[in-house]
C-alpha cells in the first residue's frame, strides 16, 4: 500500500502540430528509444519527425490475403471435385473460372482481418490500462493538443537534462506523470 | 551567375475566386470539432429522435411479423408464381446491397483517391451501407423458401454429406455478400476506434467511459500507433476499392450468366457497379441533408460537400443513363430476335410505366444537377435525391419482372403483381434501417472526428495556423 508510485516518464504538453513536431525532431536527434507522441489526428510529417521506419502492417495484410486464395480454391477443389463430384456435362469437375470469385472474396477477407489484426497486434492492442490514460490532462491528447512522452525507463533519461530539453523545444507544461 | 543564386520562384496569391472553399466552415478549432461531433452523442435526446425511432422500431417490428408470417405459411403469401419466380425480394435486394456501395465508395474509392472531403460524410455513409446491407442480406434468405435450410449455401457440413455446387453464381453471392458485410463493418470499426477514444476521454458518467473504453481498446492517439493505423487503414481502402467493383458485378452476375433475354449481357457488371453508386449517393444525400441541420453540423457537412455529391449522383447517373442507351442499342444490333423484344417489351409492353419511371427519375431528373443552382437548393436537392431511389428500385424491378414475365414461350407469359406481405415487408426494412441508423445517431461519434481535425489548416504543422514559423517549419 505505501509503496511510492513508480514514475513513467516527463509529459510535455504542446499548443500546436509544428510546436509538437519541432520538439520530435530534436528529441529524435539526441538518441532516445523509449518516446513517443501523442496526438488527436495523425499528423503529416510525424513519421519522419520522430524517425518511424515504414509499417510491416502490410505483410500481415499480405499473408492473410495469400491464405484466403489458397484457402478458398482448396476449398472448391475439395468439395467439388474430390469429396462429393459434381459431374455436369463432361465438364472438368474443378474449373479454376467459377472458383476464382469466392476465391478472389476470401482474399479480401482474409487480408482484411490480416490488417486490422496485424495493426492491434503490431500496437499490442488491446490494452486494459496505460499510466498515461489515468493523468488529468492527458484526456486533452484526444481533444486539441499535442503531447511528448520520454519515459524514465530510457536509457538516456537524465531527470535534469531531459526536462531541459523538453523545455528548451518549448513545452510550457511538463510534468511527470506515475506508473 | 554563380550556382548558388537563388531564383526567386514567382508565385502570386491566388485571387479569392479561385481559393478553395474550406472542408470545415467558418475555421473552428480542432476542440470545437469534438465538442460539436461528441455533442449530439451526448446531448440530450433530441425531440425528434424519440417519435422517428418509434415509428422506425413499430415498422421493424413490421418487418418480423412479416417473416414470421411467411416462413409459418410459405411463399405463397407473396405474389411469386410461374413464370415470375423472382418478385419483390430480389428487387429488394439488389435495390439495398446497391444502397450500400455509396459508403464504401466514399470510404474507400475516395480514400485512395485522395479526395479529403470525404472526412465529413464518410462515417455516416459507412453506417449506412453497413445496416443497408443487412436488410439486403433478409431477402435472399427469407427468398428461399425453406428458410431453415438457408445454411445449406454456406460450405457447412449437413447430414447428406452434400456440398454447394460452387459454378452457381448464386453461391458466389454468399461470399461477395457476407465478405462485404464483414469487411465494412471491420472498416467501420477502425475507423472509429480514435473516436471512440475522444468519446471515453470526455465520458462523465462510469457507464459510458467502460463502454466506450472498451471498444476504445486503449487507444492513446501514440503516433507510434498512428503509423501502423494509417498504413492499415490505407490497405483496408485498398482492399475494399475491388471489392466493392466485385460485390455488384456478383450481383450482376446472378442475371447475366442465366441465359435469359434481357439480362444475358456483358454490359451488366460496370452498369450494375455504376447504378448501385448512383443509388447510394442517393441515399447519402437523403439521410445527410436532415441530419446536418437538426444536429447542427453545417459546418462540417458543409454545401461544398453536398455540392460535390450531387456532382457523383450526376456523373454516376449519366453512366447509367448511358448503359440503357447501349443495352437497347445491342439489342437492335445483335439481331437476336428475342432480346429485340425483351427491350421492346420493356418499354412498351405491361409493365412500360416502370420503364419509364425509371428513365425519368434515373436519366433525365438528374441531369437538373449541371446548374449549380439546383446543387445549392437544399430542398430540391433531397427530392431529387429520393426521386433517385425511386428510380433505381424501378429499375431493378424493370431488370427482373419484366424478363421473366415475358420469356421466350408466349405461352409461358404471365403477369406479376406484388400482394400485401411483400409490401408490408420491403417496408418493415426501412424500419430496420432507421432503428439502426438512428440508435448510431444516438450512441456513435457520426462524424470522423479524428480525420475532420486532420484536414484542417491548422491541423497541420507547415501551415501559419498550425504553428509553423514563416519560411519553412
Amino acid at each position: 500500500m505505501a509503496e511510492p508510485a513508480k514514475p513513467y516518464g516527463l509529459l510535455a504538453e504542446f499548443e500546436t502540430p509544428a510546436d509538437a513536431m519541432h520538439a520530435a525532431e530534436r528529441v529524435r536527434d539526441a538518441g532516445f528509444r523509449r518516446w513517443d507522441v501523442f496526438t488527436p489526428y495523425p499528423v503529416h510529417g510525424m513519421d519522419k519527425a520522430m524517425g518511424l521506419k515504414n509499417s510491416v502492417v502490410g505483410w500481415f495484410s499480405f499473408l492473410g490475403g495469400v491464405a484466403g486464395y489458397t484457402s478458398g480454391m482448396l476449398l472448391i477443389w475439395w468439395m467439388n471435385h474430390y469429396d462429393y463430384a459434381i459431374p455436369v456435362g463432361g465438364k472438368p469437375l474443378f474449373s479454376p473460372f467459377s472458383a476464382f470469385p469466392p476465391s478472389y472474396e476470401l482474399t479480401i477477407l482474409f487480408g482484411a482481418f490480416g490488417a486490422l489484426f496485424g495493426m492491434l497486434f503490431l500496437n499490442r492492442l488491446p490494452r486494459l490500462h496505460h499510466p498515461l490514460l489515468k493523468h488529468r490532462r492527458f484526456a486533452l491528447a484526444s481533444h486539441d493538443r499535442f503531447f511528448l512522452v520520454i519515459e524514465t525507463n530510457d536509457p538516456k533519461y537524465r531527470d535534469t537534462e531531459t526536462r531541459q530539453l523538453l523545455e528548451s523545444a518549448g513545452s510550457r507544461r511538463i510534468e511527470m506523470v506515475e506508473d | 551567375m554563380g550556382a548558388t543564386a537563388k531564383l526567386e520562384v514567382p508565385c502570386p496569391v491566388p485571387p479569392p475566386e479561385l481559393e478553395r472553399v474550406p472542408l470545415v466552415a467558418n475555421t473552428r478549432s480542432l476542440g470545437w470539432i469534438s465538442d460539436a461531433v461528441a455533442g449530439v452523442a451526448e446531448g440530450k435526446t433530441p425531440k425528434w429522435w424519440w417519435p422517428a425511432f418509434l415509428i422506425s422500431l413499430v415498422m421493424m417490428c413490421l418487418c418480423f411479423a412479416m417473416i414470421t408470417y411467411l416462413m409459418s405459411t410459405g411463399v405463397g403469401v407473396w405474389g411469386l408464381g410461374h413464370p415470375v419466380m423472382w418478385g419483390w425480394a430480389i428487387v429488394n435486394f439488389v435495390w439495398w446491397i446497391g444502397i450500400g456501395h455509396a459508403g464504401t465508395l466514399i470510404s474507400a474509392i475516395l480514400f485512395l483517391l485522395r479526395q479529403r472531403w470525404r472526412t465529413g460524410v464518410n462515417r455516416a455513409a459507412e453506417a449506412m451501407t453497413i445496416f443497408a446491407v443487412m436488410c439486403a442480406g433478409i431477402f435472399p434468405v427469407i427468398h428461399v423458401g425453406r428458410i431453415w435450410l438457408a445454411w445449406w449455401l454456406f460450405p457447412i457440413p449437413n447430414a447428406n454429406s452434400i456440398w454447394p455446387q460452387f459454378r452457381s453464381p448464386l453461391m458466389w453471392d454468399v461470399f461477395a455478400v457476407s465478405t462485404y458485410f464483414t469487411v465494412s463493418v471491420l472498416f467501420w470499426y477502425m475507423g472509429l476506434i480514435p473516436d471512440l477514444a475522444v468519446m471515453r476521454d470526455r465520458a462523465r458518467t462510469r457507464l459510458r467511459k467502460f463502454g466506450y473504453g472498451l471498444f476504445a481498446l486503449g487507444w492513446t492517439g501514440s503516433n507510434r500507433h498512428w503509423s501502423h493505423y494509417e498504413k492499415a487503414y490505407l490497405i483496408l481502402a485498398g482492399l475494399s476499392t475491388p471489392l466493392v467493383l466485385s460485390v455488384h458485378s456478383i450481383v450482376s452476375l446472378d442475371f447475366a450468366v442465366s441465359q435469359l433475354p434481357g439480362w444475358h449481357t456483358t454490359i451488366f457488371p460496370p452498369y450494375f457497379v455504376a447504378g448501385a453508386i448512383f443509388s447510394g449517393f442517393g441515399m447519402v444525400l437523403t439521410l445527410l441533408i436532415p441530419i446536418r441541420k437538426l444536429c447542427g453540423l453545417e459546418d462540417l457537412i458543409t454545401m461544398r460537400h453536398v455540392d460535390l455529391m450531387c456532382k457523383v449522383t450526376l456523373a454516376t447517373g449519366s453512366i447509367v443513363g448511358y448503359a440503357y442507351a447501349m443495352e437497347v442499342f445491342i439489342a437492335w444490333y445483335s439481331g437476336n430476335p428475342y432480346e429485340r423484344y425483351a427491350f421492346w417489351n420493356r418499354a412498351f409492353g405491361p409493365y412500360w410505366w416502370s420503364y419509364w419511371i425509371m428513365i425519368a427519375c434515373n436519366v433525365v431528373i438528374p441531369q437538373l444537377f449541371w446548374f449549380k443552382k439546383v446543387r445549392h437548393h437544399l430542398v430540391v436537392v433531397w427530392i431529387i435525391s429520393i426521386l433517385v431511389n425511386i428510380g433505381m428500385w424501378f429499375e431493378r424491378f424493370v431488370i427482373v419482372v419484366t424478363t421473366l414475365a415475358r420469356e421466350f414461350l408466349p405461352a409461358n407469359w404471365g403477369y406479376y403483381t406484388p400482394t400485401w406481405v411483400d409490401i408490408c415487408t420491403y417496408l418493415g426494412t426501412f424500419g430496420l434501417f432507421f432503428t439502426f441508423f438512428l440508435l448510431f445517431l444516438r450512441f456513435l461519434p457520426i462524424i470522423a472526428i479524428a480525420e475532420v481535425k486532420g484536414v484542417t489548416p491548422q491541423a497541420d504543422p507547415h501551415h501559419p495556423l498550425g504553428g509553423a514559423k514563416k519560411g519553412g517549419h
